[in-house]
């Protein structure tokens, strides 16, 4: 690793991770990462099939939890506390650091349950007019709500693919992240749905730190500030986005950018 | 000389041996004489040649075999020494069926005098048939031998051919299951229509009284209404009651919560209470649990209180069918994409709050699916109704009192003697064909729901 402290230029890190290694049984799938995620930016990470971006995005809400053979060693920090540490609610750290899946998951419920769902078990709406309104200001902020207002009853389910990865953002939002993971949000999408994704991802920069899984690099460059890229297991490199793309350090990085393989 | 179809089976599996052995030898030799490469192995075309031998005389000598008394006793009757039998009945019969026995040898003398006259008529037409057969039957495979030897050729697709004959084969084989669910249908259709016309299937469907007596059918005796009664409140709702709630838990454990290596264990073990012979479930229901059940009710000042009661029934019944409603809920919630699980986790739900208001909502309609065949089986069982819930036609609603169902009383109007065409006995028919209806229809619905639901997520 030659990265050098002036590539980091982020001064106010949300998430903080180092030394990390992931494990599932004998298999070291992320060996020693450490990676700052910028509060106000849109962090990419990119890399081949098989090189453990979505396993590393998964251990920074402590998915990998679910998976009884994997093993987490290393530190990371939500605002300065160790997410792993053994005082740390995984409950109340996922509501902080919601997720986004590559295919989109609406449960078989209404519209106005998926959204409503989260903010009900957590308790944030003492009553039905207080979870209208959250389940309003999450449709609206994740674009869907024009497309869905007079139809909040109908099931999840029978959106459209794009409109369904919506529903999960906004469901996603409701519960009032402060970052939120997407681990390949646009893989199953067509183009147009894509498009839309991205934007909706250009506008919801600021209000929580972004971290995005991606296959596609130009998505990468069109929607981050931060681009990681990772291979076997390792973080290659971190940094500007522009400057993974125009001018990497690594000759690795390099040879994938330019499709060399992948 | 009396047909022995056994005999026969043999004789013609030993001429196919021949022809496959005959087949494969000429098929070697074809090829060699033209120095071509042969399409299929040699074996390929021994076994066409054994398949068109033996398949079509043994399917005749099934057909001669089921047909051929009849027509013996057909041009029996046609004789002179027929002309004196009674017209109708069980006479008649008995007087043939002696007579075919002493004439084709497995008796050695007539036991009903009017008889004797018909021995030799009987021994002669038995003979003629059985040669007939016999030659039928060998013409028949050597003209298929013959057939399969003929197309013999290098270039011949035996190989293909033989595919397609054991493909028959098979599909004959599965036939087998359905035609004999077909015809034990019909037969409990015909027994059924025989009592209905003796008793109106309103007065079983609709009657409130159930007390058969033998002979004639007295008006107001086969009032199914108990009977279906004391199924539903045993099979349905006391049953269910254990087997629902239980058997779901088991299944939310086992699916969410056990470490594979309990899950290792407690499975198979499951598995093995429904492998438990239901005979002995009845006897933990009528020797432990029912007599337990009365002193508790007897403690509890609870009138009626009888050592066949409802309640221990139905109890065991549920035990029995917990596996049943664990196994189809584990599978159901099973088929629940893992996205939906993460999908909630990762909104800082807890599993038992993924569990609760995702997981069975969406496993749901398998569910339901599988509780429906949990009825079906229930309502059909038989063996611990019969020891542990008693005879009596009560209709009530107190679950320590004695209740009877459908099953228990179709055992009951069987056993024991009875002349088979009366009321008494017919009605066990009419109520086996009543509990396969219902089981039926029950059946369909669950599968149409697990199907619907399994596409959904597919």
């Amino acid at each position: 690793m030659n990265m050098t402290q002036e590539d980091l230029t982020i001064t106010d890190p949300k998430m903080k991770a180092h030394g990390v290694n992931v494990f599932y049984g004998e298999k070291q799938a992320i060996n020693d990462v450490s990676i700052d995620v910028g509060t106000d930016l849109v962090t990419a990470f990119i890399g081949p099939s098989g090189c453990g971006k979505s396993t590393f995005l998964r251990s920074l809400n402590r998915m990998n939890d679910t998976v009884a053979s994997a093993k987490v060693t290393g530190r990371i920090e939500l605002d300065g506390e160790d997410i792993y540490a053994p005082s740390m609610d995984v409950v109340q750290l996922r509501a902080r650091v919601g997720m986004v899946f590559q295919k989109p998951n609406p449960f078989p419920k209404s519209i106005y349950d998926n959204v409503g769902y989260g903010p009900r078990i957590h308790g944030l709406a003492p009553n039905k007019a207080d979870l209208d309104v959250i389940v309003e200001r999450a449709l609206v902020r994740a674009g869907l709500w024009d497309e869905v207002k007079d139809r909040l009853q109908e099931s999840g389910t029978a959106l459209s693919g794009g409109q369904q990865q919506r529903l999960c953002i906004a469901r996603a939002i409701a519960v009032d992240p402060e970052v939120i993971l997407m681990d390949e949000p646009c893989s199953a999408l067509d183009p147009i749905a894509t498009a839309k994704i991205e934007e909706l991802i250009h506008e919801l920069r600021g209000k929580y730190a972004i971290v995005i899984v991606t296959h596609n690099m130009q998505q990468a460059a069109r929607v981050s500030q931060r681009t990681a890229f990772f291979h076997l297991g390792t973080l290659v490199e971190y940094g500007k986005t522009t400057d993974i793309f125009t001018n990497p350090r690594q000759e690795r990085t390099k040879d994938y950018i330019t499709g060399r393989y992948g | 000389m009396t047909f022995n179809a056994a005999a026969l089976l043999l004789l013609i599996a030993g001429l196919a041996l021949i022809g496959w052995l005959a087949g494969r030898a000429r098929s070697n030799l074809l090829a060699g004489r033209a120095g071509a490469k042969l399409h299929s192995r040699p074996q390929y075309h021994g076994w066409y040649v054994a398949l068109w031998l033996f398949a079509p005389a043994a399917l005749f000598l099934a057909v001669w075999a089921s047909v051929s008394p009849a027509l013996i006793t057909n041009q029996v009757l046609t004789t002179e020494a027929a002309e004196n039998l009674p017209e109708f009945g069980f006479e008649r019969g008995a007087i043939l069926s002696d007579a075919r026995n002493v004439a084709q040898g497995r008796q050695a003398d007539v036991r009903l005098p009017a008889a004797a006259p018909l021995v030799k008529p009987y021994a002669d037409a038995s003979h003629q048939y059985a040669w007939i057969g016999i030659a039928a039957m060998l013409a028949l495979a050597l003209a298929g031998g013959l057939y399969a030897f003929t197309r013999i050729r290098p270039d011949f697709r035996a190989r293909s051919r033989v595919e397609k004959i054991v493909m028959m084969l098979l599909l004959l084989a599965s036939l087998v299951a359905i035609l004999t669910t077909f015809g034990i249908v019909l037969s409990l259709l015909f027994e059924s229509i025989r009592f209905f016309r003796l008793v109106s299937p309103a007065e079983l469907l609709f009657g409130t009284h159930w007390a058969p007596t033998s002979g004639a059918p007295q008006p107001d005796t086969f009032g199914g209404i108990p009977l279906f009664w004391g199924t539903v409140l045993i099979g349905a709702v006391i049953a269910m009651i254990v087997a629902i709630p239980i058997g779901m838990m088991t299944a939310v454990y086992l699916t969410q919560y056990a470490a594979p290596a309990v899950r290792k264990w407690v499975k198979p073990c499951l598995e093995i209470l429904a492998g438990v012979p239901t005979v002995v479930y009845g006897y933990f229901a009528a020797l432990t649990v029912a007599p337990a059940l009365r002193e508790f009710a007897v403690m509890l000042g609870i009138p009626n209180a009888s050592t066949e009661s409802a309640l221990a029934a139905g109890i065991v019944m549920g035990v029995m069918i917990i596996p049943f409603v664990s196994s189809m809920a584990d599978d159901s919630i099973n088929a629940v994409p893992q996205a939906m699980r993460d999908g909630s986790l990762a909104l800082g739900a807890t599993p038992n709050e993924t569990i609760r208001q995702v997981l069975i909502p969406a496993a749901l309609p398998g569910v339901m699916g599988g509780i429906l065949l949990a009825v079906s089986r229930a309502i059909g069982e038989t063996m611990i109704v019969v020891m542990a819930a008693g005879l009596s036609a009560n209709m009530t609603a107190n679950p320590f009192a004695s209740v009877t169902t459908v099953t228990a009383q179709i055992v009951k109007l069987l056993t024991g003697d009875q002349e088979f065409d009366s009321a008494k006995t017919l009605a066990a028919f009419a109520l086996g064909l009543v509990l396969f209806i219902v089981t039926l229809l029950l059946n369909i619905a669950a599968l149409r729901i697990v199907k619907k639901y399994r596409e959904a997520y597919e």
